[in-house]
């Protein structure tokens, strides 16, 4: 089966810096495969690079075959990547259902004639629109919240709702940056629960950055570590556990199966 | 409830209310109509319209009574004291301008600081080919202009065009920047089509520079031979200001309405998701460029038509309608009002131009005249007042501290945008 995601030598530098050096990864659909490292590896850095944010200095990004480097974030949200953000960017100043709404948008069929006319299309569309966010919310179990302010919501439903909102764009490939950051064990693995949930009832694909160990070893089906932009190490959960570069780099100054310090807060 | 809630349920229960409200727009019109002249009398008779739109009177109800207020009732003392109506012509425009503008800065995020530049595009399209001034550059012996006055409809629409593709052409070069920036930039836009309306009477006479042009070509008055037919013998000198009046009602219900699709729709979420966070918005699928084109073409096709109005209505327009400081007015509205929210945008309009046309003008002849008669406060004879201190010179000064205060004290705006337009219901 071909990858639905190809990262190949990519290569990101920030002045002298280099944040991502050659990095190689490949993602089948239908797993979850989780991205380690020490801060500063470059986690958040490779994610930036396939959503568009920045590009590369060298290397080749695709997605089910197609080069997604040159696009516009929007336009690689349209072919069904979507992310969530290491430090929650929700609209703060909308509702929740109205984030969730934001994440349809490019899913939406609707021009400028429709929306000034409101002929029965637009109406047809937008009840849709509608229906789809209360699923969501319920899929995340926020529907009792659907008219907060983002701003006023707790952390982590606002964690939860930014993975409503990243799911709004049925996308295929969904890129979560730390979504447990901040959540207890017991929320943390709520949401793995949905994640796998989610897998299996829509084929979705999840490239996940994690601090919380626990939950890495517990639902990846490929563990990549990164360490200074590289790639250091990539296997099954166990099989990366006992490599010693990993141990060294990263893992050597923390044990397994604690949670994460609060420098993750 | 006790009794402390009583004078709130006066204008809150249906029925209370519609008692009251009826009471207050009868009596305010009844003053207006017997002390034409009375600030006072008029003031309260806008008030009465705010309070129609505050109350809980039943919605079918409230329509009726606002379509009675405004298409019935203001026209009639329009035409008691005509500087009322003009007022009221005034506060329409604005209240369109004021839409066009929260549309790119409230619901957007995009500080515009150079909107009054759109309105002058749409004055000028009518202004140059509703008067004779087209036969300057186009041809001189034939005098195609102007063209006929039913022309003007056909350019309410090309000032919807104008101004949006106005607005597009600011939009694409200043796409990518944000804040303290974009205002910058927006600026120098506003002064580069001032300062072009200023010198674009040579090489080729466009535009007639700072002298403006003059006579603009009015709408016609098709509905003459109907009135005549009625019986009503109305010269154009009193049907003129009602024409007008009506026809920037109609213009503002539009721009309402089409406000209100847009704004509960995937493209006014769209816009609203830009403002609070463009690099997620366009991570969620907005598509950045489009959609900040769209917000300034919509912002700017409101001030295109505007203008067209403007200069029918004015018969002469110069470069000095549209300086720096109309533009800043436009966004004191908006930002009085409340940004993002159409009746906060339609009451700063209002607030604003009434204040500037009525109350700080009423103040400063009421200031004058206690000089001019020489009263005395506090033991200083107000004759004595040096020139400097002239009452006509407080004017901008009370405005300037009334904006300060107010966003001090309710940053939010009069009336802050509702950010429930639209809730999720239980089923």
């Amino acid at each position: 089966m071909a990858a639905l995601l190809e990262v190949r030598r990519v290569t990101k530098r920030f002045g002298g810096l280099t944040a991502l050096s050659r990095v190689e990864l490949e993602l089948e659909e239908g797993r979850i495969a989780s991205i380690i490292g020490p801060n500063g590896a470059g986690k958040t850095t490779l994610f930036n690079i396939l959503t568009g944010i920045y590009p590369p200095e060298a290397g080749t990004v695709s997605f089910r075959g197609r080069s997604v480097l040159g696009l516009t974030p929007d336009q690689i949200t349209a072919l069904g990547v979507c992310r969530t953000f290491q430090n929650i960017r929700l609209f703060a100043n909308m509702t929740a259902v109205e984030n969730i709404l934001v994440g349809m948008h490019s899913r939406v069929p609707l021009g400028l004639w429709h929306v000034l006319s409101r002929d029965p299309k637009f109406h047809r569309e937008e009840s849709r629109l509608w229906d789809r966010a209360a699923e969501l919310l319920d899929v995340v179990g926020l529907r009792g919240k659907a008219n907060e302010l983002a701003r006023n919501l707790p952390y982590g439903d606002q964690r939860r709702l930014e993975v409503a909102r990243a799911l709004a764009s049925a996308p295929t490939l969904l890129l979560l940056d730390e979504p447990t950051a901040g959540m207890t064990q017991g929320e943390a693995r709520g949401l793995m629960a949905l994640l796998r949930r989610l897998i299996a009832e829509h084929g979705l694909t999840i490239l996940l950055i994690e601090h919380n160990m626990r939950v890495v070893m517990e639902v990846s089906d490929r563990v990549t570590v990164l360490d200074y932009g590289e790639k250091i190490a990539e296997g099954h959960p166990t099989e990366v556990q006992k490599n010693p570069r990993v141990v060294e780099a990263y893992l050597g100054r923390k044990k397994w199966g604690q949670a994460p310090g609060p420098e993750h807060a | 409830m006790s009794a402390r809630a009583f004078p709130a349920t006066l204008i809150q229960r249906p029925v209370p209310a519609a008692i009251t409200v009826m009471a207050v727009i009868a009596l305010s019109s009844y003053s207006v109509a017997h002390f034409p002249r009375s600030i006072v009398a008029f003031m309260l008779f806008q008030a009465s319209i705010l309070l129609l739109y505050f109350s809980g009177v039943t919605p079918w109800l409230k329509a009726i009574l606002a379509v009675l207020t405004l298409g019935l009732l203001m026209p009639i003392l329009g035409t008691i004291n005509g500087f009322y109506l003009e007022v009221a012509i005034q506060v329409g425009i604005f209240v369109a301008l004021a839409l066009g503008l929260n549309i790119v800065v409230g619901l957007a995020g995009l500080l515009d600081l150079g909107y009054v530049a759109f309105y002058a595009v749409g004055a000028y399209t009518w202004a140059i080919f509703g008067s004779p001034q087209a036969n300057r550059f186009i041809s001189e012996t034939t005098a195609q202009f102007p063209l006929p006055p039913e022309w003007f409809f056909v350019f309410l629409l090309l000032g919807v065009l104008t101004g949006a593709m106005t607005g597009i052409l600011l939009g694409i070069p200043v796409l990518r920047l944000r804040g303290d920036y974009l205002a910058i930039v927006t600026l120098g836009f506003g002064e580069v089509i001032r300062v072009l309306a200023n010198n674009l009477d040579k090489p080729i006479n466009l535009t007639n520079g700072p002298k403006g042009i003059t006579p603009i070509q009015r709408p016609p008055l098709f509905f003459r031979p109907v009135l005549n037919l009625m019986g009503i013998e109305a010269s154009p000198v009193t049907l003129y200001p009602l024409y007008f009046y009506f026809l920037v009602l109609f213009i503002v219900g539009v721009v309402i309405l089409v406000n209100r699709r847009l704004e509960n729709s995937h493209i006014g979420r769209a816009w609203e998701a830009i403002r609070e966070d463009e690099v997620a918005a366009q991570a969620m699928g907005v598509p950045l460029v489009r959609m900040k084109l769209l917000a300034f073409a919509c912002g700017a096709s409101f001030a295109g038509v505007m203008g067209i109005v403007f200069s029918a209505k004015q018969v002469f327009i110069n470069p000095e309608s549209f300086t720096f400081l109309e533009s800043i007015g436009v966004l004191s509205m908006v930002i009085l009002g409340g940004m993002g929210s159409i009746p906060g945008a339609i009451l700063g309009a209002s607030v604003v131009t009434i204040l500037n046309l009525q109350v700080l003008k009423g103040l400063s002849l009421w200031l004058n005249e206690l000089r001019n008669a020489g009263v005395t406060i506090l033991g200083y004879n107000l004759a004595d007042l040096p020139s400097q201190f002239e009452p006509a010179k407080y004017e901008r000064m009370i405005f300037g501290i009334i904006l300060v205060l107010m966003v001090i004290l309710r940053p939010q705006g009069i009336i802050p945008s509702r950010r429930r337009t639209r809730e999720l219901r239980e089923k």
